[in-house]
């Protein structure tokens, strides 16, 4: 792959940041996975043109002070041209700053923070759906299920507040009655905040949060006679829900959640990544898996088009930047990727899944109750 | 004369009950009598009309109601407070020094014993396991939690505090929580050496996760059970019987005459023939044992570990024995009590009380708000009696 300049000089690399060790991992891992399969079956153009490319992963640990400390890093190596990531819109968002402030691409697989684009910067796009509407789908998901009372509960951080804000607001817009709306950083004892829950007895208990925090709210609320409805969001895609609470989730009238990024399955062009996936890794891929792959994919043609334009020379950060926001009609495998002027994608897909199984492995087996596609509000 | 008190008696066995009752029974009447009392004045203001449009019931009612449950509660989260303050004080009292270790020695202890039920779990024999032999699984996993505690507590005190015996207070104070760090990411390692993964979840077995229903309260259009799982029950029981122990060993053995004569003057406890060493070790040991099955049974009541789940419980842990005075047994599971049940209780209430204003994400506040309070008003705490500084 060496040229006559040297390799050294035509060395490109694309950064991932998503918790690789920790509570968030499972999901972290498979969505730097994804985007190591994208870079060896995507990377062909760019290798063509004389360019090695490279993979940078970094651990964020879902920790937004580990991934501001990342981004510093990320950003003094020259040679990196744009990142994937994060998992995290509390750690996105800090961690952006820094991107922004050194014109580098970041490409979302899966912050769903309004803020994340609200802010306008040029660097930053996403390829998934945005809270505000995310927690609007859960509210009249419940809604649609003759739901009367909710009790909302989240873990403080942008997101989860965030989107529980959301939910609340339009669940008392469409006439449901919020019994209560409590914030804990709490992850073992959960029993002095479910004494108003259960006594409330609402029909539907929704978390925004993450799953490792969720699933042993919900188990608890089981344990404690409750046996209403579970709701939460796209934190809660992960098979360690189902690891922590087991029969808790399909017990009583059930686990649902809202998310932004369906089972691989559900996509029309993901059926050689699931297949690939499971070959390279050896395992089925978790969710934002293929839209780690997409995000990797956008990279990887935006860098190629702006090299293009730099005459098959090494593109600066503005100009990747740029051919970002550039692309028009960008096929993926989960969907075809045309960014608005905030870096939203035009058009989302939100899903409503059902938890179908007490087993961790049969994670993927969850089943798409209600699919939308819904534009980013103006 | 220090915290570990200096009577030897049988009744050292049935003592120690007595107090529990005496302490559970007043910390759960004085804790009702200020919410009902709080209650009664709230529920003619705005509260009362809050709580009448959501959930249909008087606030006076909602805290009757909800009262039985939340002590229940209290109690169970106090005992594994106490259990934990147990290990701090034993070594306080022996050693005159905080072991701020003592947090990652509970989380070894749970991750081992959890660690262990996982590998039984992947061979299939926890699910077909029969009642008794499920027990037998879990007696199991709580005696592997403590060895692994209790000999790596031995270690840590031979490693790093022993040689640094002589010198003053603050050192071995700064080099416990040099070892408790040290301990944190050392757990993370191993933990996530094969899987990239640290969290760890206590594998469902047995009849752990039962409850039995005490009663059924109405309240407006919303029903109410009462009840306590066999595994708070279990948590209980275990604390119960470690502080028997624990009683026992201290103040009817001759380890514990030892232990007691080290605690009172370490150099004429050596002129007397003692090792002093041997009887510093088998204190670290004991104080290990304990904390390593109080990180097991907060495994099985709370279902999930990672390496810092120490951090917090060792941090109310080591509250709860400064309010119950520390270096004193009693004093360690008065205060853990105490702790739980205000927590609780603050957690409880505190969202309806305030109208949602503030919830139970704000119960820690009372924890740490008696630490800062004891200290300044009652630094021996409410069992500990004044004593002047040790020569």
């Amino acid at each position: 792959m060496s040229t006559a300049s040297g390799a050294a000089d035509k060395t490109i690399k694309i950064a991932t940041q998503s918790p690789l060790s920790g509570d968030q991992s499972v999901v972290g891992v498979d969505i730097k996975r994804g985007a190591e399969l994208a870079l060896e079956q995507l990377g062909g153009p760019l290798a063509d043109m004389g360019f090695k490319i490279e993979l940078a992963p970094y651990d964020d640990q879902a920790n937004p002070d580990t991934g501001v400390a990342n981004a510093k890093r990320i950003v003094a190596d020259p040679a990196i041209l744009a990142i994937v990531g994060h998992y995290n819109s509390g750690v996105q968002i800090p961690s952006s700053e820094v991107y922004h402030a050194s014109g580098l691409a970041n490409v979302s697989p899966a912050n769903t923070n309004p803020k994340v684009t609200t802010r306008g910067y040029l660097e930053v796009s996403r390829i998934v759906g945005r809270d505000d509407v995310q927690g609007v789908v859960g509210a009249d998901f419940a809604a649609s299920q003759g739901v009367k009372t909710v009790f909302v509960v989240h873990d403080k951080t942008a997101y989860g507040q965030g989107i529980a804000e959301f939910f609340k607001q339009r669940a008392e817009e469409i006439g449901l009655k919020v019994l209560g709306f409590e914030g804990t950083e709490e992850k073992a004892n959960f029993d002095a905040l479910l004494s108003p829950v259960v006594a409330g007895n609402p029909d539907v208990v929704y978390f925004g949060g993450m799953a490792f925090q969720a699933a042993v709210l919900f188990k608890q609320a089981r344990e404690r006679g409750y046996e209403g409805m579970f709701l939460s969001d796209d934190g809660f895609d992960s098979s360690d829900a189902a690891k922590i609470a087991g029969a808790a989730l399909t017990s009583g009238a059930g686990t649902y959640y809202s998310t932004v990024s369906g089972p691989a399955s559900v996509y029309e062009g993901t059926a050689k990544f699931i297949e690939d996936f499971k070959a390279k890794f050896n395992a089925d891929p978790q969710p934002f898996a293929a839209q780690g792959y997409d995000s990797m994919a956008i990279c990887l043609k935006a860098i190629e088009n702006a090299a293009k334009e730099a005459n098959n020379d090494v593109p600066t950060r503005e100009a990747v930047a740029k051919a970002v926001r550039a692309l028009k009609d960008f096929q993926g495998i989960t969907g075809t990727f045309t960014f608005n002027e905030i870096g939203d994608p035009e058009k989302a897909l939100y899903f409503v899944i059902q938890v179908k199984s007490p087993d961790p492995a049969k994670w993927s087996e969850n089943v798409v109750v209600k699919t939308l596609e819904i534009a980013p509000p103006k | 004369m220090k915290g570990i008190q200096r009577y030897v008696n049988v009744t050292e066995i049935v003592r120690p009950i007595g107090h529990l009752l005496a302490f559970s029974v007043g910390s759960a009447a004085l804790m009702s009598a200020i919410v009902i009392v709080l209650a009664l004045i709230l529920d003619r203001t705005v509260v009362g009309a809050d709580l009448m449009d959501r959930y249909n019931v008087s606030l006076y009612t909602y805290t009757m109601i909800n009262l039985p449950q939340v002590v229940i509660d209290g109690l169970t989260i106090g005992f594994v407070y106490a259990a934990i303050a147990l290990g701090y004080t034993m070594v306080y009292g022996v050693l005159e020094f905080i072991n701020f270790a003592h947090s990652e020695i509970f989380a070894v202890g749970a991750f081992v014993g959890v660690e262990l039920l996982i590998a039984l779990d992947a061979t299939g024999v926890l699910a077909g396991a029969t009642l008794g032999m499920a027990y037998a699984y879990l007696i199991m996993a709580l005696l592997a939690g403590m060895l692994a505690a209790g000999g790596l507590a031995m270690a840590v005190e031979r490693v790093a505090y022993r040689p640094l015996r002589g010198a003053s207070r603050l050192v071995p104070l700064i080099s416990a929580i040099g070892v408790s760090f040290l301990l944190q990411d050392l757990i993370r390692l191993v933990e996530s050496l094969t899987t990239g993964q640290f969290n760890r979840i206590m594998p469902t077995f047995g009849n752990f996760d039962q409850r039995i229903i005490l009663g059924k309260l109405n309240m407006g259009a919303s029903n109410i059970t009462l009840g306590i799982s066999i595994k708070s029950i279990i948590v209980i029981a275990a604390a119960v019987l470690m502080l028997v122990a624990l009683n026992y060993l201290v103040n009817a053995t001759r380890i514990g005459k030892a232990m007691r004569a080290v605690a009172q003057d370490r150099g004429t406890a050596s002129l007397m023939g003692i090792n002093v060493n041997r009887i510093i070790s088998i204190t670290f040991l004991v104080g290990g044992l304990l904390g390593g099955a109080a990180g097991v049974l907060f495994a099985l009541k709370f279902t999930r570990i990672d390496p810092f789940v120490g951090f917090f419980p060792g941090l109310k842990a080591f509250t709860a024995a400064v309010l119950g005075g520390i270096g004193n047994l009693t004093g360690a599971l008065l205060g853990g009590l105490v702790l739980g049940m205000l927590e609780t209780f603050a957690g409880s209430f505190m969202g309806v009380f305030t109208m949602g204003a503030a919830g139970s994400e704000y119960k820690d506040i009372f924890a740490f708000s008696i630490l800062i309070l004891v200290l300044i008003f009652r630094p021996q705490g409410l069992m500990g009696k004044h004593v002047g500084q040790k020569a």
